[in-house]
């Protein structure tokens, strides 16, 4: 295609005309509006890729072992106080401000720089973070010797190793250390063991004492007598199971509990920790670049690949990832199939004319309805509605707790297709077409049906265009919260929605999401300055998925766009 | 194709696989032509069954009341019951006729069920009744001279099975003793001698006191002297304390509270201790009693319209103000608290009924305000008056046997027909409000089904100011629910409304000029090559999800603006002339210079002065705010102006969906400057205007429907869009323009309360109407934008 290069070029041509009133012909030519339409572009282009860089930026830093500072921190006229964090930020604070917020200033300056300090030990010191004025923070040193341990509960943990309790041993000194890590070794097996148990074994055999407990309920709903003897038996070897694991389990915890070590803590108090409730102990400013770059990754691995720890504020993210894929999978088997008939029907078999182009229309303007108007039909019609016809006609024995009358993933994954529907039949009418009618009618020409034609000639033809609308559909609904938080999206689901139980996949759980794990940390967690890493990891995680996503279907058009301009030549 | 096959045998056979092969292949056709035509229609039809199911959702919100008489039957006690009840589930009802024994009946056939007699003394009848607490069923009435019983009737359920069992009981929270409502005067002790009582009266006179100290003595009260007896009662019960005013024959009114003794935590049927009676006075016109649920207040009313209002709280009663409720000559027929305690609602025989509740002023003083009136068919002269239970309706029956049902708040006559022939004496509504009692003059009771879901809907409830119990004035309010009981949902979308309309104007804003002039440049003037990275990009950006732009706007951007507002303010500005400023230096350099920047690289060339600008503002905030606005320019604003910030606010909500917005109107005007064909730009210039004068003379009259579309559809985006405006505005549903302050959405506002209402309540309803005002709104644009497009395309076609 032609591109308007001769007026620019004219542009600049007028502005370099006589250098006397140049000025005045550089105003008259209105040469500084297009450089201020000039200017639109360089914003938006710097404001995507300035968040695409803060996003990126704020989310990967974070799984770096920051360095570990000890330091004395000293309001004039107060107490010297013993300090242990990483320093989160710093910012520069007008006096007046720190005056209204009750401190007392000594100088006369006008700024302060003010730093926020993780100081971790939620548990003993009351909070994980502390505002402190830079210049108040004094002696700092970063001995090696600093501990910093992630816990499963309460946060993280600074301190310096007094000793650790390995094998019934009181070890320490910089032996410690090696036992230390060999007893947090042992511990993560251990707790790896555990969560087998109770998450896989024991959450089996419940789920299939509930599903004995459903059926002698829909017998007796049937008009049937209890006691079942085959659901006594059935349950009574469940039980029985479950006693055994449940000895194991014991033991277990037992063993977990035999190890523990010593730290003293900022302010000054040993304590003592088992190492069951250690996730993971490092000693960031004894690592060197490559221990840091492993343990970054091993952080980074943890956050893809694990469960959410305290509320959502630590851990990883794994359920929400595999709730999103979950969801936006299905959703695909759904939104694909119609879609695409919709769009040869649109384009193949209708009748050009009046309504086809009212259809058009409405499904255009479907595509710039509201996401939240999709979550309140998808929770009247699919879960209040058919949800509730599903649970009386076929789940009568669970009743009243609601099995498909109540949000899940089901009823996200069609609601979320019918909103990226229009996505769909646009794209791939797009494509339809773009195929040039002669090749259509060589092959009726040959002699093949109209389905034979669509089948074996326009549709693989078509398939990049329709792969174009599927990747945007999943980009789209990747990213969309607004409706799912009315039709099956929780913060925390217990169980995945996919699991070894019979019939494995289940579509009445509810699950989680990406989006909604970004909204739900960042705006309902209880600790937002603990939990705001985490919310930038996740959302670069989404945003890179979705930017791939996005790019690829681009690529993928393109392609497609050059393919049929050959064809048409 | 018919084959006409002359071949003898094998062909023969071929054929008739070939024309087996064929009718299969046709079969085929014929069957995908079936499926595409059923799946194509089945999703379009998915499609119109949004709005459909949308709609009729919202539609019972707007369907007409309606009731209907399911069962008439004599009244089950004799004489005209002095009290009515249906319980919740309305099966069971309940009559309490002047003899005092309690009748419960089955409401849909009048069949009598348990009879409960009251420990009335003697055989003293009933002179008057109070319902005290109709949500716990707790009843007061008055007997003999000088008795008031309290008693509750209870329902209690129970299943057997699938059937539901009601069970009605009689109890009596505060024991089976009558209250005295005064102290009778102390009768003089007499010491007679051993004889029969009946004796002992003619014998007192005689008697000298002090001279049979150790005899046997038997004492004995006079007769009490026969008291005024009670004529009209109103009893509260809060707290433990029981508070009794009643009006005697005589005229006085007396106020009695009795305390339960313990306290608040005392035990059912524990004994009460008595405060002295006080005697208000004589008030010969009083017609009615109204004490406040809390008894804090007692309203006597008087034939004439005139009420007084009494202030019972906090020591001696106090005359607080008269009101005069109707208007001179006419006639009070009907008085009654709403429920919530607040209103009055009084029934002239003027066929008007006036609201009245109380309303605080500038000065703190509380004072009856009459609120609205209701209209009644003319002529209308009401015998009943009945109030809902759970919700701020009421019910009027008149002598024709007209049934009215009114709802206060949305100022709606809900119903207004025909029930009976003949007076309606009597009306009692279940707790729902599904079920009417109506009693007539003929001595029978008819029972009538109301369909009456959502009275408190209505046009003027929905979009106007309603002036709500407890305000000072009429406003526009949303407020779906609360703690309390006695709560009524506010539900006024005028709020959202313009909360969505603020949030989509500053996106606008911020949106239309950077993407218009990008899109202008782009089209216009970029380098083709730029213009392959740059509409990618801007796609990407389209493609973010908003709820990382929420995320970021909330977290990140609404701190930092707070913090470097002056930079925020001045960003504008400072853009506008630093980038011209940047252009002018741009055009004295050195030819050299310059032409190693080829002609529609600008953009880029600008990406570093756009972020030196952004530098050197946020460098010179903190000096600017601590120069001029004492260090803390959110403060400065609110001090010196009065104007109040809010770190989640429009500014932000502004920047943040103006982002979102951006692409959408960019690519479409782009594409609409992109194709004004070529032919006629080049004839301007080469008519000897400059780039600009084609562009704006030119180039952008042709374009400027596809930009206006462009807008429109950014517009549809910026007004549905939910996850920034929830996480980047305070929610609250105020109605300022302030860019400082936040808002609440209508999408926001679903996204926030739909999981939480109750399934076809009315809330429920609301917010699918919510929806449905979005889902229209936004159709409403794209549908302009739509055809706007379509139209310009055939232009494009014909030029």
């Amino acid at each position: 295609m032609n591109t308007p290069t001769n007026k620019s070029s004219n542009a600049t041509a007028n502005s370099i005309t006589r250098e006397k009133s140049a000025s005045r012909d550089w105003w008259k030519s209105g040469t500084p509006w297009v450089w201020l339409n000039a200017g639109a572009v360089s914003i938006s282009i710097l404001l995507v890729v300035g968040l695409l860089v803060l996003i990126g930026w704020r989310g990967l830093v974070h799984f770096w072992p920051a360095q570990v500072m000890l330091a004395t921190y000293q309001e004039p006229g107060g107490e010297r106080i013993r300090t242990i964090g990483e320093v989160t930020r710093s910012e520069t604070v007008a006096a007046e401000r720190l005056r209204e917020a009750g401190l007392t200033l000594d100088s006369e300056k006008e700024e302060y720089q003010r730093i926020l300090l993780k100081v971790g030990n939620r548990d003993l010191l009351g909070g994980d973070f502390r505002y402190q004025i830079d210049d108040w923070l004094v002696d700092r040193s970063y001995p090696t010797n600093l501990l910093v341990v992630e816990r499963r509960e309460w946060g993280n943990l600074y301190g310096s190793l007094d000793s650790v309790n390995f094998e019934g041993r009181e070890v320490s000194g910089e032996a410690a250390w090696q036992a230390f890590q060999a007893a947090e070794a042992r511990a993560q097996e251990l707790h790896a063991e555990i969560r087998s148990i109770e998450k896989d074994e024991i959450g089996s055999v419940n789920y299939q004492l509930e599903r004995l407990r459903l059926k002698e309920r829909g017998r007796e709903l049937d008009g049937l007598e209890g006691p079942f003897e085959d659901i006594e038996a059935q349950r009574k070897t469940l039980n029985d199971e479950y006693a055994v694991m449940q000895t194991s389990l014991v033991k277990l915890y037992e063993a977990n509990q035999r190890d523990s070590f010593t730290v003293t803590i900022m302010d000054g108090q040993s304590i003592t920790v088992p190492f069951a409730k250690v996730v993971r102990g490092y000693r960031p400013n004894s690592l060197n670049v490559l221990q840091k770059t492993g343990l970054y990754f091993e952080r980074l691995w943890e956050f893809v690949a694990d469960e959410p720890r305290e509320a959502n504020t630590e851990g990883g993210i794994f359920p929400a990832i595999f709730g999103t894929v979950m969801m936006v999978m299905l959703m695909s088997v759904f939104v694909t199939p119609f879609g695409v008939v919709a769009a040869l029907y649109l384009r193949e078999y209708a009748k050009q004319g009046v309504l086809t182009r009212t259809i058009r229309i409405a499904v255009n303007n479907l595509a710039g309805v509201p996401s939240i108007v999709y979550g309140v039909f998808g929770l009247g019609f699919f879960v209040y509605f058919l949800g509730g016809s599903i649970d009386d006609l076929f789940f009568r024995e669970a009743q009243p707790a609601p099995t498909f009358g109540t949000p899940g993933l089901l009823w996200a994954s069609l609601t979320l297709a019918l909103l990226t529907l229009p996505v769909v039949i646009v794209a791939t009418e797009e494509g339809l077409a773009r195929i040039p009618r002669s090749i259509r009618e060589a092959s009726l020409a040959l002699g093949a049906t109209k389905a034979e034609t669509l089948w074996r000639v326009v549709l693989p033809m078509a398939s990049p265009a329709m792969m174009t609308g599927l990747i945007l559909a999943i980009a789209r609904a990747a990213g969309e919260v607004a409706p799912l938080m009315l039709v099956g999206v929780v913060k925390l689901a217990p169980s995945l929605p996919l699991d070894g139980n019979f019939p494995f996949m289940h579509l009445d759980r509810k699950f989680m999401h990406l989006g909604f794990h970004i909204y739900d940390v960042g705006f309902q967690s209880p600790n937002v300055e603990a939990a705001r890493p985490l919310v930038y990891a996740t959302a670069f995680l989404l945003v890179l998925v979705i930017v791939v996503l996005n790019l690829a279907a681009v690529r993928v058009r393109n392609r497609l766009r050059e393919k049929y301009r050959a064809l048409e030549h | 194709m018919n084959t006409q096959v002359s071949n003898p045998a094998s062909p023969a056979a071929g054929l008739a696989t070939r024309d087996a092969r064929r009718r299969w292949r046709q079969f085929k056709d014929r069957a995908a032509r079936v499926t595409v035509f059923a799946g194509g229609l089945s999703v379009i039809g998915a499609l119109v069954l949004i709005f459909v199911y949308l709609f009729y959702v919202v539609l019972p919100l707007f369907a007409p009341a309606g009731m209907q008489t399911v069962a008439s039957y004599a009244m089950p006690v004799e004489g005209e019951p002095m009290l009515l009840s249906i319980e919740e589930q309305a099966e069971i009802g309940m009559a309490l006729p002047a003899s005092g024994n309690i009748q419960f009946f089955s409401v849909a056939d009048g069949s009598r069920l348990e009879q409960v007699a009251l420990p009335l003394a003697g055989n003293a009848r009933l002179t008057a009744v109070s319902s005290v607490n109709r949500d716990r069923g707790l009843v007061a009435v008055a007997s003999g001279d000088n008795d008031v019983h309290l008693f509750r009737h209870q329902y209690r359920i129970s299943f057997e099975g699938d059937n539901r069992f009601i069970a009605p009981k009689v109890d009596y929270p505060f024991g089976e003793a009558a209250l005295a409502l005064r102290d009778r005067p102390q009768p003089e002790v007499m010491e007679v001698n051993p004889m029969p009582a009946s004796q002992a009266y003619s014998a007192t006179a005689a008697t000298a006191a002090g001279e049979v100290l150790t005899a046997e003595v038997a004492v004995t009260e006079l007769p009490p002297a026969p008291l005024s007896p009670i004529a009209r009662l109103a009893v509260r019960s809060s707290d433990g304390t029981v508070m009794v005013a009643a009006q005697t024959e005589d005229g006085h009114i007396w106020l009695r509270r009795f305390a339960q003794s313990g306290g608040l935590f005392a035990a059912a049927g524990g004994a009460l201790t008595a405060s002295p009676p006080q005697d208000l006075g004589a008030f010969p016109q009083t017609t009615q009693l109204i004490l406040t649920p809390d008894a804090d207040v007692l309203y006597v009313a008087e034939a004439t319209g005139r009420l007084l209002v009494y202030r019972l709280a906090g020591g001696a009663p106090t005359l607080r103000e008269t009101v005069q409720l109707l208007p001179e000559g006419t006639q009070l027929q009907q008085l009654s608290l709403l429920s919530g305690g607040d209103s009055l609602v009084a029934v002239g025989n003027d066929a008007v009924i006036r609201q009245w509740f109380p309303v605080r002023d500038d000065q703190n003083v509380t004072r009856l305000i009459e609120i609205r009136q209701f209209e009644l068919p003319p002529g209308s002269q009401a015998l009943a008056l009945e109030s809902e239970q759970r919700r701020r309706g009421f019910l009027v029956g008149d002598q024709n046997g007209r049934l009215d049902v009114f709802y206060s708040t949305s100022e709606r006559r809900v119903i207004s027909e025909q029930a009976i022939n003949g007076e309606v004496r009597q009306l009692s509504i279940a707790p729902r409000a599904n079920t009417l009692l109506l009693a007539d003059a003929q001595h029978k009771l008819h029972v009538l089904k109301l369909h009456n879901e959502h009275p408190e809907v209505s046009w003027s409830a929905l979009w106007g100011k309603v002036w709500y119990e407890g305000y000072a004035e009429p406003d526009y309010v949303w407020q779906s629910s609360s703690a309390s009981s006695d709560f009524e949902a506010k539900f006024s979308l005028t709020p959202l409304a313009f909360g969505t309309l603020k949030a989509a104007f500053y996106a606008m804003v911020i949106a239309v000029p950077l993407a218009i002039m990008g899109a202008i440049f782009t089209a216009n003037f970029m380098a083709p090559r730029m213009r392959t990275m740059v509409k990618p990009t801007i796609e990407v950006m389209e493609a973010l999800p908003t709820v990382i732009l929420g995320f970021l706007a909330g977290l990140w951007l609404a701190p930092i603006a707070e913090e470097n507002l002056p930079a925020a303010l001045m960003l504008v500005p400072a853009l506008v002339f630093g980038l011209i400023l940047a252009a002018w230096l741009w055009s004295r350099l050195p030819g050299r210079i310059r032409y190693l920047v080829p002609d529609g690289w600008e953009a880029a060339l600008l990406v570093p002065a756009v972020a030196l600008i952004l530098f050197l503002v946020f460098a010179v905030s903190g000096p600017v705010e601590k120069l001029f606005f004492g260090g803390d320019m959110p403060a400065w604003f609110d001090r010196e102006l009065g104007i109040g910030y809010d770190q989640r606010n429009a500014l932000v909500v502004g920047f943040a969906m103006g982002f979102a917005v951006i692409p959408t109107i960019f690519s479409i005007s782009e594409d609409a400057i992109f194709s004004v064909p070529r032919h006629l730009s080049q004839g301007s210039l080469a008519l000897g205007a400059t780039p600009w004068q084609t562009l704006m003379r030119v180039v952008l009259p042709t374009a400027s429907p596809g930009i206006f579309s462009g807008v429109m559809i950014g517009m549809g985006r910026a007004v549905g869009e939910t996850m920034i405006v929830l996480m980047a505005t305070g929610n609250t549903a105020i109605m300022d323009w302030s860019i400082f302050e936040g808002m609440r959405t209508l999408s926001a506002n679903i996204a926030v309360e739909m999981p939480e209402s109750e399934v076809a309540s009315t809330h429920y309803r609301i917010l699918f109407l919510a929806g449905l005002v979005l889902f229209l709104f936004t159709f409403l644009f794209n549908t302009l934008a739509e055809t706007v497009r379509q139209r310009l395309r055939e232009k494009y076609s014909s030029i």
